[in-house]
């Protein structure tokens, strides 16, 4: 059990560092087009040729067949071998937004291009952007969890802590919220606003929205933490002895919800990464040429690309296994947070 | 009875306050319907003003609420601007779709569902319990929208299915039994993601419930009495165990519809979802909120549907309701 939650932890830490650092582990820019290389397959890695095996990879450059019965297809080409570097220099980046860099994890020789997965109809690097992607999604899924999580504690909180009419008002638009199938009043609440914005504009309005729509729930469950800590005797006595409310909130029952907010964090992220990437499924959310995994996955809706790329389902694959790894992370807080309250 | 009163007075209240969020939201949105009209040079503004007016657009918040609910009343849910026509029979051809195929959904993820829960249940640490652990906890953390595009390139690749559409191009000319028989072609993949996207929440409910019964001390004393194991889990656990799981009908109803919504879009199933999509990219204003309305307006039927099912099936709560009284 232990080794396992420390495989979890790890595997996740691993996952944010690639996406926090896409610009270093990225080899090229997201946006950038190679159109004589669209739906180019998985380069391949290669360590043997004629003259033996060779400790460093290599690759062959790719190019489409032009005539014969396998013309469209890509060939590679076994004249020129392109080795692979580590830590060199490339296509300059700016990480975390503002420090620029041009250091890469691995590069081809010019004029070689690898492509671990492909690339996708204007011939961008899917790998890149599948980093960049996710960027951009999993960031959009913690500010949306942390929106939803501050809104749900303060609703939970006051009509907890409070009680009364002030309680029976919030719980009845609380149950407002929760009667709602949450896709189609998101779709309803995107309809009212703008289409079109800019890359960054979009994130705050995607993750204000879905972190908005979502309160009902936790808002819910700390709620009745919040009501049954309230008259514990301990908190009783306080209150007896002349504690202030603010006091009370602060010494006796915010920690008592620190549990329950962690949980609710690990399981609604995924749940908020997945929203981001149907509302740009849909065309509703990022829009190109920004990369987010939805809009990379939109790719997919015509069905002879789904069956002829099917590299193009990394992003989905990448949905995956952030998912399962937030979700056993939620599993991990929610065994303590049973074995501490029993 | 008068639980039952009281739960339908709630629903309705709840419909009012749906409809009075969804106006809210739309006074406070930015763009319309006509701004693309108003970049257009050879539309006078006098004109787009005139066509305002004729959807009542110029008028105060309050007053087109009060008017679109009185129209919605008499079952009148106002006019698409982008179809031209009302939104009621345009609603109402999209959503006899999507019924037909959250109901079958829902049908078929409870046949399955509770049958495995129980067995589950009834060999607990037995290798279908482990099986059903397992398999639940992966579906359960995979995004719809992953599961819709997975299974469709699956469906897709093999060409096992049709895709697309609910009927072939030529089924006209087909007898009334193949005309179901392609119909229910059609319906089988977008049921199946759904029923895989809802069955993993449901069978563990029941799961938790049955065993939670199994444990109770009546259940010991039956068997003590030597009432058979079939016996027992059907008539004596199930109904029982009922509870919990008719409560979690409402909500896995919530999840099929937006479940539905990108099952729909993904397989092109001619629903509400892809009406609601495209009045979502046009701000057809109206059409989106009969859109949320329907949506809602049947989740908080099936809600109620499920706390009158529990009435029936719990007689504490039809003690309770007349406590109340």
């Amino acid at each position: 059990m232990r080794a396992k939650v420390l495989v979890v932890i790890a595997l996740l830490l691993g996952l944010h560092l690639a996406l926090l650092l896409a610009g270093f582990v990225a080899p090229y820019d997201p946006t950038a087009q190679n159109r004589e290389l669209s739906y180019c397959p998985p380069t391949r890695l290669h360590f043997e040729d004629g003259s033996g095996f060779h400790l460093r990879p290599f690759v062959y450059a790719s190019a489409v067949v032009m005539e014969g019965d396998q013309a469209g297809s890509y060939q590679e080409d076994r004249n020129h071998e392109y080795s692979l570097r580590w830590l060199v220099t490339g296509p300059s980046y700016k990480l975390f937004g503002i420090y620029e860099s041009t250091v890469h994890l691995f590069e081809v020789d010019e004029p070689g291009r690898i492509f671990l997965i492909g690339t996708d109809a204007y011939g961008r690097d899917e790998f890149s952007r599948v980093l960049f992607g996710g960027q951009l999604s999993v960031s959009a899924g913690i500010v949306a969890t942390l929106i939803t999580l501050l809104a749900g504690s303060i609703v939970g909180i006051i009509a907890g802590y409070y009680g009364g009419w002030v309680d029976e008002l919030l719980m009845g638009v609380n149950e407002l919220f929760l009667s709602l199938p949450w896709l189609y009043f998101l779709l309803g609440v995107r309809a009212f606003l703008p289409l079109h914005l800019s890359t960054l504009r979009t994130f705050f309005l995607l993750t204000g929205v879905i972190g908005l729509i979502g309160w009902a729930r936790p808002a819910r469950l700390l709620r009745g933490v919040v009501l049954s800590s309230r008259n514990r005797n301990y908190v009783l006595a306080a209150r007896g002895f002349g504690a202030t409310d603010s006091y009370l909130l602060r010494r006796h029952i915010l920690p008592e919800l620190f549990g329950l907010l962690l949980t609710q964090a690990a399981l609604l992220v995924p749940r908020y990464i997945a929203a981001e990437a149907t509302l740009s499924f849909f065309g509703l959310g990022v829009n190109e040429p920004a990369a987010s995994w939805g809009n990379m996955l939109s790719a997919l809706q015509q069905y002879s690309v789904l069956v002829s790329y099917g590299w193009l389902l990394a992003p989905a694959g990448a949905l995956v296994v952030t998912s399962v790894l937030y979700s056993s992370l939620a599993e991990v807080f929610h065994s303590r947070l049973k074995s501490h309250t029993t | 009875m008068s639980y039952i009163l009281r739960r339908v007075l709630r629903a309705i209240l709840l419909s009012f306050a749906v409809s009075a969020l969804c106006f809210l939201f739309t006074e406070m949105a930015p763009g319309s319907f006509f701004d693309e009209m108003r970049l257009n040079p050879q539309i006078s503004p006098e004109t787009i003003f005139a066509l305002r007016s004729s959807y009542g657009l110029d008028q105060p918040l309050a007053v087109r609420y009060a008017r679109w609910v009185k129209a919605a009343l008499h079952a009148d849910l106002g006019y698409s601007i982008a179809y031209n026509m009302p939104v009621r029979p345009l609603l109402w051809s999209r959503a006899k779709n999507t019924l037909l195929l959250t109901v079958s959904a829902l049908a078929l993820t409870w046949l399955i569902s509770v049958p495995l829960g129980v067995w589950a249940a009834n060999r607990r640490g037995g290798w279908v319990d482990k099986a059903v652990a397992l398999g639940s906890s992966f579906v359960i953390s995979v995004p719809e929208l992953v599961i819709a595009v997975a299974l469709l390139a699956l469906v897709v690749r093999w060409r096992i299915l049709p895709v697309g559409g609910m009927m072939s191009a030529d089924s006209d000319a087909f007898s009334t039994l193949a005309k179901v028989q392609d119909l229910a072609r059609h319906l089988a993949l977008p049921v199946l993601i759904l029923v895989l996207c809802e069955i993993a929440i449901i069978v563990r409910h029941v799961r938790a419930s049955v065993l939670e019964v199994l444990g109770a001390t009546y259940v010991q004393a039956a068997r003590g009495l030597g009432v058979s194991q079939g016996r027992l889990l059907f008539r004596h656990v199930l109904p029982v165990a009922a509870n919990p799981a008719i409560s979690l009908l409402g909500f896995s109803l919530a999840g099929l519809l937006s479940g539905s919504l990108i099952v729909e879009v993904i397989c092109g199933w001619p629903g509400l979802g892809p009406l609601l999509l495209e009045a979502t990219l046009s701000r057809d204003l109206y059409l989106v909120i009969g859109g949320i309305m329907f949506s809602a307006l049947f989740m908080i039927g099936g809600n109620l549907v499920a706390d009158i099912m529990l009435i029936a099936v719990d007689p504490r709560i039809r003690k309770e309701g007349a406590d109340a009284r």
